[in-house]
């Protein structure tokens, strides 16, 4: 007689095929066929349902508020699994066993039973479950069962194979260093334990051997110094990298970056670069500071800087203006909305001081002020956003000394501040002095704007700077 | 100021005043009674979770207290633009915290205690811990009429809520923890758990509003300070400790390793926004452009704190139908946030073309989009 048992992959238990042809004595091939189904049953995938248990005080249902996988997911022992609620009670679900997720019972906001199913999960045919009850439906998980994972009285996660494992070596794994999730022993730390031992060398670990002084619960996981991993291994190993790689899509602010920034691509910039001689300017706003700060107002040196821009503007209405889209019309602007490149936590962001041309360097160190406080508590204004006709990048405070700065349309200019260096310099005498130095670089619209006009508006911009006193004549 | 005062009270009232070694876990085995230096949310309720994650409580229990400078903490579950007032927040620089356990939505500030209760599994057993803080309470001010209900809060008078509670559940460890009202601000309160935001349709868990009062109300000599001592002490007899309240620096690193990340975690847009569960919003606002009048119908599906879906109905030719294709597109994707939503916008603004009139409709519309959040 031949029993042909059949394999069924998509049911609960399944079977690996088995073609028995047994002689014809009844009673013995009836258990040898139990026998076989037994252990073959064991050593493929077999689906588990387990069970959400008692979460106390008498409660018998819950909702499911979040689940952490998803089906065909891989979970190990203790990983979460979901968040179910009751009663102002936010309860998280972990894992019984290591396996595949294959079925999750309920989806969001559905009401979960205590006591009847929760998920679906393949146990790892690998793993080598150690024996039967642990496989089949076990009655709701009782706190009393995690006891049996601590060894004498401090918490020893490990799964069942990993302590077989141990006990077939005579290890004792209160003495064997965890180095999975939570501290859990993995069957690498057994292996490496035996090492140490033996002085066996074992083949190089998967794992990039990183020692961090603080034990991280989720990421990779630290080794404390572990003699095995150091144990001789005379080939060099190749440098794996723990991380992998995100992937992030781009969306909100960054997304009007990238079109904006395509925009500027199409106007064809030029750029002009000098130096600056800050020596008396330095000195000037020392000795306004106090007296700004009197008056509550922080001053920084970009007040003249854009106090400096909008009075050559005046001069040089061409940098201030807007090209049409068809380039067909140039429109000067009347007020000088000077911007001021910020760095927030977002990325650049432009807010710009509204008509320069008639405002005060106080007034305009006021106005920044107001401008810098909103703009890092993210609470800058579309009036404060928009309008702009003139743009400077203080770059300098971060660092750097020449840079190419990219145009913002529908402006024609903008000016990269470099960091104010103190370097040697000669003077008129032939003497070397220190001077304060700052580099700025200029890009302009090359339509519309010519390489002359922009060194004559940066050279009056310089001299503004260089001698202060000289805007006290062209203050309006 | 008010720290420095509660560190004399306990140098005052309790026995001994342990500070707390490296290792946290390994101090003392018995029940343990510890009290945050900080007045920070985020890095208070770190403190939580750290216990929660890496204390060993099979056989301990430990009661945590702390306080916390203004701020709002949503449940688990919940929606916060459901729960409060989030312009009001930003205005008054109230920060907004979303904690691990579940249940509603609670103001907290320096005249509201916080206590937390870390059991086994096992052990979890809400209506003990809040008969605990009533026996003290009624030590304290023998005339008090406080009882805890059915639904785990302390009412005074029996009709004013002092007090709610949550719960966090794990693996082998649940703590309990629960607000008491001693001297808040009930005005600040009551502004911000109120939601301006209309048209909200969400599964998020619902607060259940109810009048609060103060104990200081009933009896105008009780602070803080003396409400911590009276529940530590009750604490201590029924646990058969010794009256010491171990303090803990919750950003100290050597004592509650990781703890740092954890605080940041707490902080991120993504935990506190992100973790909405998904909502809808349709609703609708009127522009005021001009001599006109303008109904605009706003539908929006938000699915981790991000629009997911996005339609806009505008009167037709308002503005051009390629930029109104173009602002949907855009918010597609983005972050439910005033900040990102207005940087989008006006950003967007200089490559449309430039009209004054084109960029004023826009602005107009964008600051009212903004105003939904």
């Amino acid at each position: 007689v031949c029993i042909h048992l059949v394999r069924s992959c998509s049911s609960v238990r399944s079977v690996k095929s088995k073609y028995v042809c047994v002689p014809d004595k009844p009673a013995l091939s009836f258990s040898h066929q139990q026998r076989f189904f037994r252990t073959s049953a064991v050593s493929c995938g077999q689906i588990v349902q387990f069970k959400l248990s008692d979460i106390g005080e008498g409660i018998t249902e819950v909702t499911v508020k979040e689940w952490y996988i998803k089906e065909g997911d891989s979970v190990s022992q203790f990983d979460s699994i979901c968040e179910v609620q009751s009663d102002k009670a936010s309860v998280t679900i972990t894992s019984r066993y290591d396996g595949v997720i294959r079925k999750l019972h309920y989806s969001l906001d559905e009401i979960a039973y205590v006591g009847k199913p929760l998920v679906d999960i393949e146990i790892d045919a690998s793993k080598g479950v150690t024996s039967q009850e642990d496989v089949v439906e076990t009655p709701p998980m009782s706190h009393e069962e995690h006891t049996h994972q601590e060894i004498k009285g401090h918490k020893t996660l490990a799964t069942p194979a990993v302590r077989r494992l141990a006990m077939e070596n005579n290890i004792k794994l209160s003495e064997v260093i965890g180095t999975g999730k939570d501290n859990r022993i993995l069957k690498e730390d057994i292996l490496n334990y035996l090492a140490k031992q033996t002085g066996a060398i074992l083949p190089p670990s998967p794992k990039a051997e990183i020692i961090s002084p603080v034990p991280k619960a989720e990421s990779v996981p630290a080794g404390p110094v572990d003699k095995a991993r150091k144990a001789p291994v005379p080939l060099a190993r190749p440098v794996v990298v723990a991380g992998k790689d995100k992937t992030e899509p781009v969306t909100g602010f960054q997304k009007a970056m990238v079109k904006t920034m395509s925009a500027a691509l199409k106007i064809p910039h030029f750029g002009y670069c000098d130096e600056v001689d800050l020596t008396q300017l330095v000195q000037l706003r020392e000795e306004m500071k106090p007296l700004a700060q009197a008056r509550g107002v922080k001053l920084s040196f970009m007040p003249f800087f854009i106090k400096a821009a909008s009075l050559g503007l005046l001069q040089y209405p061409i940098l201030n203006a807007s090209l049409d889209e068809s380039c067909q019309n140039v429109t000067y602007k009347a007020s000088h909305n000077i911007g001021v490149a910020m760095d927030t936590e977002q990325g650049l962001i432009v807010p710009n001081v509204k008509n320069v041309q008639a405002c005060s360097v106080f007034e305009i160190a006021s106005e920044l002020n107001r401008l810098q406080t909103l703009g890092s508590a993210g609470q800058l204004g579309t009036n404060d956003l928009t309008g702009g006709t003139f743009t400077l990048s203080n770059i300098g405070t971060i660092g750097g000394t020449y840079a190419k700065a990219v145009i913002l349309p529908p402006e024609v200019a903008i000016g990269a501040l470099g960091k104010i260096q103190v370097l040697p310099r000669f003077n008129e005498k032939g003497e070397v002095f220190a001077a304060q130095l700052m580099s700025v670089s200029w890009s302009a619209d090359h339509r519309v704007i010519d390489g002359a006009t922009m060194a004559r508006f940066s050279n009056l911009w310089k001299s503004y700077l260089e001698n202060p006193a000289s805007m006290l004549l062209d203050l309006k | 100021m008010v720290l420095q005062s509660s560190l004399k009270n306990c140098l005052q009232l309790s026995c001994i005043l342990r500070t707390p070694k490296a290792g946290f876990r390994s101090t003392t085995t018995g029940d343990l009674i510890i009290q945050s230096i900080s007045n920070d949310v985020y890095q208070n309720l770190a403190v939580e979770d750290w216990i929660h994650d890496h204390m060993n409580l099979e056989n301990r229990r430990v009661l945590f207290l702390w306080r916390n400078s203004p701020a709002v903490v949503i449940g688990r579950h919940q929606n916060p633009w459901q729960e409060c007032n989030l312009r009001l927040l930003r205005q008054k620089n109230i920060k907004l915290a979303r904690r691990r356990s579940g249940g509603g939505t609670v103001y907290h500030d320096l005249g509201n205690i916080n206590l937390t209760f870390f059991t086994n599994r096992k052990k979890y057993e809400r209506m003990e811990n809040l008969k605990l803080v009533v026996k003290a309470l009624k030590a304290l001010c023998p005339q008090l009429d406080v009882r805890v209900t059915d639904r785990y809060d302390i009412l005074l008078d029996g009709q004013y809520k002092i007090s709610g509670t949550a719960a966090k559940l794990g693996r082998t460890t649940a703590y309990h923890h629960c607000t008491l009202l001693c001297n808040a601000d009930k005005s600040v309160l009551s502004s911000v758990l109120k939601s301006p935001y209309r048209g909200l349709k969400s599964n998020a868990t619902p607060s259940v509003p109810a009048s609060v009062k103060n104990l200081f109300e009933e009896d105008s000599g009780l602070t803080c300070e003396m409400l911590l001592d009276a529940i530590a002490e009750e604490y201590a007899a029924q646990h058969q400790i010794d009256h010491c309240i171990t303090l803990i620096n919750p950003a100290d690193e050597t004592v509650l390793p990781g703890i740092n990340n954890k605080t940041k975690e707490l902080q991120t847009w993504e935990w506190v926004y992100g973790k909405t569960p998904k909502f809808s919003i349709s609703t609708c606002f009127n522009l005021v452009y001009e001599d006109s009048v303008l109904d605009v119908k706003v539908d929006m599906e938000v699915k981790h704190g991000r629009i997911e879906v996005c339609n806009i109905d505008l009167p037709e030719q308002w503005l051009p139908p390629a930029l109104c294709s173009e602002l949907v597109k855009s918010l597609t994707g983005t972050k439910l946030c005033p900040n990102e939503i207005t940087t989008l916008t006006t950003t967007l603004l200089r490559v449309c073309p430039q009209d004054d009139e084109l960029h004023s409709r826009w602005n107009l519309l964008c600051e009212n989009m903004v105003m939904l959040m």
